[in-house]
Order: structure tokens, then C-alpha cells, then sequence
């Protein structure tokens, strides 16, 4: 569903990104992992309209979309995360879910005023999604707290429903485990596992935790330097040579 | 027992500040937003002033004089247009250089502001022009032989007006969609924009609301003065951007709260001191609160996380 043919990105003199190709398909996991600098996030960027790649192209659903405004890109189902968590601090739990669902609530001024039957509708739809989708992260207790009061590894998980409730196809989530403790981190492989099973949505993961990308990933792809440096399942890419170069240095 | 003459001052500094109030709404509004000062704000809500004598002019020749549709009629035809107008400054000033540098914008917000206030120099001339007051008399209290403390209609019509505007304001932010959306946006605009709304038309949104609030604002303190000229949205506007600044600067309760601070200080000044002394005081004020609480009444402090 997402093919990513020669991606090139260039910042002045440097070449972060140096003809990458990598293709997620339906139902699928797919890692990327490399040494910090290895241009990974960059390559996210260019995938959720962060920046316009310098070269290369990105087709979702046989669809170009590279150097197309994000706010489209996340609409035709292509949503991301960050390194470090961006929930809205100050509004509360349960509006950091609605305000995702905006789009979908799509109606004028107008019917907004005098609320239509229609609207009142798709708002207590969208009410519904989220306390779905909290139930589900097990944050429904905090509904009502500001997302910025809540623990770390709860802002996480937040971070992922509030992905959810937008109905994307495609998940690309930046080092979700980051700052993590062991168990929490468990819970996040099987959250992941559950959106690829139970709600079919393909996700495109970052991650340094080589146990999470191992257990949940069915591809990964290596990126060091800018460059492809290997592409398999993650038994083909335990045994690879120039990974474990890449990771450990020449021996 | 109240000193009359003190109630009248603070009468006089209600009504003044709540209208500064719903000026500051409009640069808290597009600060929060967007981290920039709309400098042709003042002149929005002098073009709003304006259309509202223009509109109430219309009227009085076809003569139509029932107080309540005129009132209305004049709010809504001064709304739309200043409205259009925040729309076009948002379009034409902003939105081309939004990410370049922050000067950029300042100026060309500050030349939009010439612009308007040149364009109403040229096509209403640059004379004082009398504003109707529409409605005269009003309540007095105390005997008489003593001062006697007066409360106007028209004092009560803007009390009135502005606490509509500031509810309907607050419950929008707070409830609706869009307000909700707008909130969002003045957090993490990149991230919002990732989550699927469209952000300019967020943007243009808050242009638009501060605008239509500046409009009211014209219509009101045009009533109130009872002349109106092409230069009296740039002392208002300066006004309100210090109440912005006092009550906390992208905070909307902030510039409500700036707005009657000011507005009850200046006429506490002109009532006890002197009338020069009072522009003295509210700039005076700006300066004290930028030392010692730069963030502003309201308003919260910035802690960058590391």
C-alpha cells in the first residue's frame, strides 16, 4: 500500500537521506532501524509531508504524495507519532481524541450553531470512538484530566488512540518505546500487534528497542549513513553481516 | 456608603475597559495562534466603526429609526465588513510570509495598517465625522445638590453588548468544534495539521472573530465619543494591545481582565489626577507589568522543556 522508490533528501550541502526504497503492505509491521543520524526520522518526514523530498517518490495507495501538505496526506489515512510526545498539554484527555477527529466532523459553522440532527449525530459518533479507544489504551478513568498531567508511559499510549480514532490505514509511529520501562514497552508490542491483527492497520515503526522491532516486526529495513544497507525478516537481518558491522563497528 | 464620584469612575472605567476587552481579544486571539501581533487590528475596528455610521446613516435616510434594528442592523453590517476585512489581512499580509521571519509579518502588518488607514483617509475624508448616539439619557443616583452618579443607556447598551460577545466567545472556544480546533492549534499547529485540520482555515478563523469583535467595538465606542476620524483605531488599538499585554498575552480571559484593568485605571486617572495624565498611566502600567511579570496577569510561563 506504500512504496517508497529512490528517496533522496538534502539539506544544503548534506545528503541525509540517499535513495532510499522501502514498501509497506497491507497487514504488515515493517521496522526501520539504524545507527542514530542514519536518517530515519528524516525519512518519516518526507513520508507524512514534513518536508518536501528532494528527490524520489512516494506512492500510497498507488497515489503520489511526496511534497503533498500534511493536513492531506494524514487525511488520505497516512498518520504519524514523534520521538517525543506532542499531545495538546492543555486540553483534556478526551478532547486530545475529538479534536483528532475533526475532519470527520466536518460540517459548517452553520449546522454547528443549531445543531442538526446530522451533527449531533457525528458528534456523539466521534464521543463514542474515543471512549472506545480509551477504554482500549486503559485511560478511560482519566478522561477528563489534561493530557499533560498524565505519566509518561499514559501520554504514549494516548498518543497511539489518538492516532487511532482518526481511522488511518497506515501507522507510522517514531520510537513509540522511547523512555519506556520493560513492562510498559510489553504492553506497547501487544498494542501493536493488536492494531495490525484486530483493527488492520499496517504500521511503520522506528525503534532502537531491538527486542520490540524483533518480536513484532514481519519486515525490517536497515538504514545507515543515509543509505540502504539491508532489507529482510528480522531472522535474515540478526544474521547479516553488514548490520552487525553497522551496529558494532568492523571487528 | 460608596463615594459617588469614585462610582462614577468606575462606571466610566467598565465601560471604556470592556470595549478595550473586546478589541484585546482579537491580539490575544491571533497571538495565541499564530505567536504574532496583527498590527492593523486598530484599524479594523476603526473601518468598523465606519461602516456602522454609514450603515446608521443608510438607515436615517430611508427613514428607519426604531432603535433595536438599527442597532442591529448597523452591528451586523460593521461585523461583516470588518470581518472581510481581518479575512483579507489574514490572506494578503500573513498568510504569503507565516514562517519567515517574525519581523517579516510585523512589517507587512504594520503597511496593511497604513494602507487602511490612508484608504478611509481617501474615501471619507480625514475630518472628525459625528457618530450618532442613537440614545440619549439614562439613569442617575444621589441626591441632587451633591454629585449625582449617572449610568447612560448607551453605558448600558455597551456593558450589555460586550458581556453577549465575551459568553458567546467563550462558550465557542470552550464547546464548539471549531473553537476546540482553534485550541488545538494554538498548542502545536504542526501536530494539528498532522491530525487532518486544516490549519490556514483555522488561522483565518481567529482573523475573522477578532475582527468581528473589533467591529462591535467600533460601532460601540463610536456611539460613545460621538465622533469618529480614520486615526482613532491607532490609539485604541495601542490601548488594547496593552490590555492584551497586562492580562496576559494569548490568553483570552487574560485580555478581558486587561481590558477593565485598563479601562478602570485610565478613568480612575483622568477622574483624580488629570485627563493628560491618563495615557501616562495605562503606558506606564505596560512597562511595570513587562518588568516584573512578562508573561502577564493571566497569562502563563513559558518552560521550554529539555
Amino acid at each position: 500500500m506504500l512504496e517508497v522508490r529512490d528517496l533522496s533528501m538534502r539539506f544544503g550541502g548534506l545528503l541525509a537521506v540517499d535513495r532510499v526504497s522501502l514498501d509497506v503492505q497491507e497487514h504488515e509491521i515493517v521496522s526501520i532501524i539504524g545507527p542514530n543520524g542514519a536518517g530515519k526520522t528524516t525519512v518519516f518526514n518526507c513520508m507524512s509531508g514534513f518536508y518536501r523530498p528532494s528527490g524520489g517518490k512516494i506512492l500510497f495507495e498507488d497515489r503520489e504524495i511526496q511534497g503533498t501538505p500534511d493536513y492531506k496526506i494524514s487525511r488520505l489515512g497516512l498518520v504519524r507519532t514523534f520521538q517525543h510526545v506532542r499531545l495538546f498539554s492543555r486540553m483534556t484527555v478526551v478532547e486530545n481524541l475529538l479534536v483528532a477527529q475533526h475532519r470527520h466532523l466536518n460540517t459548517n459553522l452553520f449546522s454547528g450553531l443549531i445543531k442538526t440532527p446530522n451533527y449531533r449525530l457525528r458528534e456523539q459518533k466521534s464521543l463514542d470512538r474515543a471512549a472506545y479507544w480509551l477504554n482500549r489504551v486503559g485511560l478511560l478513568d482519566m478522561a477528563n484530566r489534561d493530557a499533560g498531567n498524565l505519566a509518561y508511559g499514559q501520554q504514549r499510549r494516548l498518543e497511539i488512540a489518538r492516532c487511532m480514532v482518526t481511522e488511518p490505514k497506515l501507522l507510522m509511529l517514531d520510537e513509540p518505546a522511547a523512555g519506556l520501562n520493560p513492562a510498559e514497552t510489553r504492553e506497547l508490542n501487544q498494542l501493536i500487534i493488536s492494531l495490525k491483527e484486530d483493527y488492520h492497520v499496517s504500521v511503520v515503526l522506528i525503534e532502537h528497542d531491538m527486542s520490540l522491532v524483533m518480536e513484532i516486526s514481519d519486515r525490517i529495513n536497515v538504514i545507515n549513513q543515509g543509505r540502504p544497507l539491508a532489507s529482510g525478516t528480522p531472522d535474515e537481518i540478526r544474521h547479516n553481516d553488514d548490520v552487525i558491522k553497522a551496529y558494532l563497528g568492523e571487528a | 456608603m460608596l463615594d459617588s464620584y469614585f462610582l462614577q469612575q468606575l462606571i466610566n472605567g467598565l465601560t471604556i475597559g470592556s470595549a478595550y476587552a473586546l478589541i484585546a481579544i482579537g491580539y490575544t486571539m491571533v497571538y495565541g495562534i499564530i505567536g504574532m501581533i496583527n498590527f492593523a487590528h486598530g484599524e479594523i475596528y476603526m473601518i468598523g466603526a465606519y461602516t456602522s455610521l454609514i450603515v446608521i446613516s443608510g438607515l436615517a435616510a430611508l427613514g428607519i429609526a426604531w432603535l433595536p434594528v438599527v442597532l442591529i442592523v448597523a452591528l451586523l453590517g460593521a461585523v461583516i465588513v470588518s470581518s472581510s476585512m481581518g479575512w483579507a489581512v489574514e490572506r494578503v499580509a500573513y498568510r504569503p510570509v507565516r514562517g519567515r521571519h517574525r519581523l517579516i509579518p510585523l512589517i507587512s502588518a504594520i503597511g496593511m495598517s497604513i494602507f487602511l488607514q490612508n484608504y478611509v483617509h481617501l474615501a471619507q475624508g480625514s475630518r472628525n465625522m459625528g457618530f450618532p448616539t442613537l440614545m440619549e439619557g439614562g439613569f442617575t443616583f444621589g441626591d441632587a445638590g451633591s454629585f449625582q452618579t449617572s449610568l447612560s443607556y448607551i453605558q448600558i447598551t455597551i456593558f450589555v453588548i460586550t458581556l453577549i460577545c465575551m459568553a458567546a466567545l467563550s462558550v465557542f472556544i470552550a464547546r464548539s468544534k471549531t473553537g476546540r480546533a482553534c485550541r488545538a492549534v494554538s498548542q502545536d499547529l504542526g501536530m494539528s495539521s498532522l491530525l487532518g485540520i486544516n490549519t490556514n482555515r483555522i488561522i483565518a478563523t481567529t482573523f475573522v472573530i477578532g475582527a468581528a469583535l473589533a467591529a462591535v467595538a467600533g460601532l460601540l465606542l463610536g456611539m460613545y465619543y460621538g465622533s469618529i476620524d480614520p486615526l482613532f483605531g491607532f490609539i485604541a488599538g495601542l490601548k488594547a494591545f496593552t490590555a492584551a499585554v497586562l492580562g496576559g498575552i494569548g490568553s483570552i480571559p487574560g485580555a478581558m481582565l486587561g481590558g477593565l484593568i485598563l479601562g478602570v485605571s485610565e478613568s480612575m486617572t483622568s477622574g483624580y489626577l488629570s485627563g493628560e495624565y491618563k495615557d501616562v498611566v495605562s503606558f506606564g502600567l505596560l512597562i511595570l507589568i513587562l518588568l516584573f511579570k512578562p508573561t502577564g496577569l493571566l497569562g502563563k510561563p513559558e518552560v521550554e522543556k529539555i
